[in-house]
């Protein structure tokens, strides 16, 4: 069966398929003709795994992230849920600024970004480093009159507790707000002022106050991924 | 009609070149070349700079079959680049100024390459790869700035082979990484080396350390790490050139194409030193075919470093009414990429 392509990413192609009758989004990372076999190989087995797992990480601390229902390294690729009605957070920015008064696009950006930011948080008192925040990795879901926010494309991301990691990951996400959305200079402030509401309303709270035994990530992050079948 | 004379002298090459509307009267360049195993160094490479400039300033208006007082714009490398060798062209530069009584314009230099490769390859709104010995950026051009998407975040790519051609002590002419794309296309034997990409940036400088353990493994040996009486692999220093290259341009490819998926653009144009490796463009190449692109890039005369970049660049502000009183002609080692205002760009 041919499938349709829906986009062509940086690091893949993404189709709309069905897995065992699961209608799903397939995201193929196709063999990079540039790159040294050996190369492409390596990085595409080990980015596969980082983005099954983190997304797995992300929803297992209440954090919305696509579904991984199947991976196949063979092929490279990935088997997950599919938001047909996302859009992604880029759009969504020209057309809050396309569509509304300046004052009130502002009012819902400002709003907007206080969800984002409190989402970074909870996802870094995670520890989990997303690797590649972009507007574009951003998805947003309508639900009735609201939306949810949703992160994607977890292809670069690792697990780290350093403050280091969580810092690039900020500092990529500001350098890709104000060389695309320039026109919005306010927009990482907000993101870094609801920084903290995310980490204190994330389930472990801040990394300094558990203690490493009462972790709740380990056991539900293995219920998690065995309930799926990763 | 605006006919600029550029000096250009951010780091070891010296050069003037003559641009009248976008047409190349003179092209001139000398390069500092160290010997093998050796960098340059801001003061002998300001001394080279001293000893040549006024012949090469005399040679351009010969080429160009000009007089000083057909000029409209005198233009030089305000930064960035090491201090010394920046001097000697703003010095030059402000004394012709006074003495030919023409307009003086400082010009940054990132800017200097972008506008020369447009004006070359004609591309009209590409995602720019710059690399060179100094600086690694991936610039894509929105509301009147050059926007650094992603750069490195410790050494430029150009200095991670010239670095590394310095410990393999490949020899400095006429540059170390066209020694390094020599050497590399002896060898095809892909030796694993740390890849480093993060969002969309890069780093190079635990590359070096790794691959510098590699070539030269008595040198700088970890010492709580056991000497490994079984594990001696012997590999040829073509092979670390090639494994290099592999590394590092995958690396460069990588994050252009993910600012070219974020920015819904198709075109590519790579700029600076580095970018006349035929290695580079060939991956650029691919990978620009993959996504239905296409790739835009320049030959060692625009590529590298030159006088006529500082003097187009120059022209297209001095033509969008950019001037610049003498007080602010000095020069700066820090000057970024999207200080610049674009004032000549109209989309």
């Amino acid at each position: 069966m041919p499938l349709e392509i829906l986009k062509q990413g940086a690091e893949g192609r993404l189709y709309l398929g069905d897995f065992k009758g699961e209608s799903c989004l397939i995201k193929e990372r196709f063999v990079k003709k540039y790159r040294h076999p050996e190369l492409d190989t390596q990085i595409t087995r080990q980015r596969m795994k980082a983005e099954a797992k983190a997304a797995g990480r992300c929803l297992a601390a209440g954090i919305l992230a696509p579904r991984i229902i199947h991976s196949d390294l063979n092929s490279h690729k990935l088997y997950m849920e599919y938001f047909d009605k996302a859009k992604t957070a880029k759009q969504f920015i020209l057309d809050t600024v396309t569509s509304q008064s300046e004052d009130l696009a502002k009012q819902s950006l400002q709003e907007f970004c206080t969800r984002i930011g409190s989402i970074i948080g909870k996802m870094h008192s995670n520890h989990i480093i997303h690797g590649d925040l972009t507007t574009s990795n951003i998805l947003i879901n309508p639900k009735g009159g609201d939306y949810d926010v949703i992160l994607i494309d977890f292809g670069l991301s690792h697990y780290n507790q350093a403050t280091e990691d969580k810092g690039v990951d900020l500092y990529v996400l500001e350098r890709a707000l104000l060389s695309t959305h320039s026109e919005q200079p306010y927009l990482f402030e907000h993101i870094l002022t609801a920084l903290p509401h995310g980490m204190r309303k994330g389930r472990a709270g801040c990394s300094i106050q558990v203690r490493r035994s009462e972790s709740p990530r380990t056991q539900e992050d293995d219920d998690w991924l065995t309930n799926n079948k990763l | 009609m605006v006919c600029a004379l550029g000096i250009e002298g951010s780091a070891n090459k010296i050069g003037i070149g003559i641009i009248k509307d976008g047409e190349v009267l003179a092209n001139v360049r000398r390069t500092y070349i160290t010997p093998p195993g050796e960098g340059f160094l801001p003061k002998e490479t300001a001394k080279h700079h001293r000893e040549a400039i006024l012949g090469l300033v005399k040679a351009s208006l010969k080429e160009a079959q000009l007089e000083p007082s057909n000029l409209d714009v005198i233009c030089y490398t305000k930064g960035p680049g090491m201090a010394p060798p920046l001097l000697v062209g703003a010095i030059v530069a402000r004394t012709l100024s006074l003495l030919w009584d023409i307009p003086l314009l400082g010009v940054n230099h990132c800017i200097g390459h972008i506008e020369m490769g447009r004006l070359i390859t004609g591309a009209q709104n590409p995602i720019v790869l710059y690399v060179s010995g100094g600086n690694t950026q991936v610039i894509a051009y929105s509301n009147k700035r050059y926007r650094i998407f992603g750069e490195t975040i410790d050494i430029a790519v150009g200095n991670c082979l010239d670095r590394f051609a310095r410990i393999i002590k490949l020899s400095n002419d006429p540059s170390p990484g066209y020694n390094i794309e020599q050497l590399a296309k002896l060898s095809n034997r892909y030796i694993k080396l740390p890849y480093v990409v993060k969002g969309m940036d890069v780093s190079f400088s635990g590359i070096l350390s790794y691959i510098e353990d590699l070539a030269d493994p008595g040198k700088r040996q970890n010492k709580r790490k056991k000497p490994q009486e079984a594990e001696v692999v012997d590999y040829s220093q073509a092979d670390l050139c090639y494994s290099l290259q592999e590394t590092i341009f995958a690396m460069l490819v990588e994050i252009t194409e993910r600012a070219m998926a974020h920015c819904g653009s198709n075109e590519v144009l790579i700029v600076g030193g580095v970018g006349c490796n035929e290695r580079l463009q060939e991956m650029m190449r691919i990978m620009c075919e993959e996504r239905n692109g296409k790739l835009f890039a320049t030959d060692e005369r625009y590529c590298i470093d030159n006088g006529l970049m500082i003097a187009h660049a120059g022209a297209e502000m001095f033509r969008s009414g950019t001037r610049m009183p003498l007080e602010e002609a000095f020069v700066t080692q820090r000057f970024r990429t999207d200080e610049v205002l674009v004032s000549w760009r109209e989309d």
